[in-house]
């Protein structure tokens, strides 16, 4: 392997599917319910966590040997808090109606508790390089998750993909709606996405047995 | 040289050192985008004016849709042809009445001494001229706004509302179109001419909206404090301007 040595592959590769931050650990579920309604800020909410985890990672591996340790959470959440303002600043000044469409989301990051576990449990152990593929590895698998979530609420709540329909027009009765196929308004409800999520739970154990805890 | 870093006073420095560096970044940043992020509050205002004047990208039955950004600028410019402060009986053209901060402008207000600036924006549509007034109140949470287009005989023509913090899915709702285009046709004044506002309730019979001439719009169901909120904002900022509108006869 050229890039990337086996142990840092593992880095990146391992959160995306058998230690997945959201289907494995569980962590970050608020938002994955929040924003998934649409496909559009699912993937702004990826690429945010994606920045602000790497970033943070790497500054708190680099800040680990003179970090107080009495202060060391504290120390941890300003980073959060920083780099997710920068997020929302940048946001607002490039992407205006999205940030008011993620609203207090992109604030929210500062409590999702995949990066604060990740700073605490890696980046506080471990160099820069590894701590970056780290930070990499769990966002994607996060996006990845919101990602998958974001396209089947929208495609089945809504019938668009990024706003197109692509299924056919449900007010003039083009496409599917033609022969009958109505949209799922429920899908475009928050608790749609637990149970979207719980599915993707299911087909990832029931494909790797050794997922499954007693 | 290995620095201790369980002591009290390098954990006091560090602390000090942490703020100050983050605190510089960040308003490095705010500063730096603020020019962006003014231009982005600007045209939204602008994108809500025009909506209320039904100069949209609304398509059917569709989603609130706004004149897109990169649009908005010129599509106000011919839109908009004049904007007035009005100051007591004072009416004065002001080019950017419409960056008035309607709030700061009722905290002045509570000096008895002060009177309160207007702004009012006139513009054609369709060969008609069309007022429109900003409006600001309060909601179940948060703060609610919005702009409300009139005819002369303070007809509505149309309106746009917006919040800071209602309830997803009850008062949050005031946003969306079935609520806004229930509004347009309503009369402001009754038939004597005397200023009655909109009444957002439940009960007046007439679910549909069919009553243009009623004073009243139905409420959205759990959202009755929003709703009132929409009433009150209404009467309160509307009324002001009814002498103005008087004079236009």
């Amino acid at each position: 392997m050229g890039l990337l040595s086996k142990k840092d592959s593992k880095l990146i590769l391992d959160p995306l599917a058998d230690n997945n931050p959201i289907t494995i650990q569980v962590l970050g579920i608020c938002s994955a319910l929040a924003i998934t309604a649409q496909l559009k800020p699912s993937i702004v909410m990826a690429i945010s966590v994606v920045f602000v985890l790497s970033v943070g990672n790497v500054v708190i591996s680099l800040m680990r040997n003179i970090i107080p340790s009495k202060i060391r959470i504290i120390v941890q959440l300003i980073v959060v808090a920083t780099l997710v303002i920068i997020v929302d600043q940048v946001l607002k000044a490039f992407a205006y109606s999205l940030s008011k469409e993620l609203s207090v989301f992109i604030g929210l990051i500062i409590t999702n508790c995949i990066i604060m576990g990740r700073f605490e449990a890696f980046a506080l152990g471990n160099g820069p390089w590894k701590s970056f593929l780290d930070g990499i590895g769990n966002a994607a698998g996060y996006g990845l998750i919101l990602i998958i979530v974001g396209f089947f609420r929208e495609l089945l709540g809504s019938g668009t993909l990024f706003g197109f329909k692509v299924l056919g027009d449900s007010v003039e009765k083009t496409g599917l709606y033609a022969i009958g196929y109505e949209n799922n308004g429920f899908m475009v409800l928050p608790p749609m996405a637990l149970i979207v999520v719980g599915l993707i739970i299911w087909v990832q154990r029931s494909r790797n047995k050794e997922l499954i805890e007693d | 040289m290995a620095i201790d870093t369980e002591k009290n006073s390098y954990t006091v420095i560090f602390a000090i050192v942490m703020v100050l560096v983050v605190g510089s970044i960040l308003a490095g940043l705010a500063s730096g985008l603020k020019p962006l992020v003014d231009a982005n509050k600007r045209f939204e205002k602008q994108q809500n004016i025009l909506y209320a004047m039904g100069i949209n990208a609304n398509e059917g039955t569709s989603d609130v849709a706004f004149i897109s950004t990169d649009k908005v600028e010129e599509e106000f410019k011919n839109a908009i042809t004049k904007q007035y402060v009005i100051q007591g009986a004072d009416v004065t053209e002001y080019p950017e009445a419409y960056l008035i901060d309607i709030k700061k402008e009722e905290a002045k207000a509570k000096d008895p001494d002060y009177t309160r600036k207007l702004p009012l924006f006139e513009g054609e549509k369709d060969g008609e001229t069309i007022y429109v007034i900003p409006i600001r109140g309060k909601g179940l949470w948060d703060a609610i706004w919005g702009f409300v287009a009139v005819d002369k005989s303070m007809t509505i023509e149309g309106v746009f509302f917006d919040h800071a913090g209602e309830t997803p899915g009850l008062g949050a709702e005031i946003k969306q179109r079935y609520f806004m285009d229930d509004f347009e046709g309503e009369h402001l004044l009754n038939g004597a001419g005397v200023f009655k506002g909109i009444n957002v309730a439940k009960g007046n019979a007439d679910p549909k909206n069919e009553r243009k001439n009623d004073n009243a719009v139905d409420a959205i169901a759990g959202a009755t404090i929003t709703g009132d909120g929409v009433t009150a904002m209404i009467m309160k900022d509307l009324k002001m301007y009814v002498p103005y509108f008087k004079t236009l006869k």
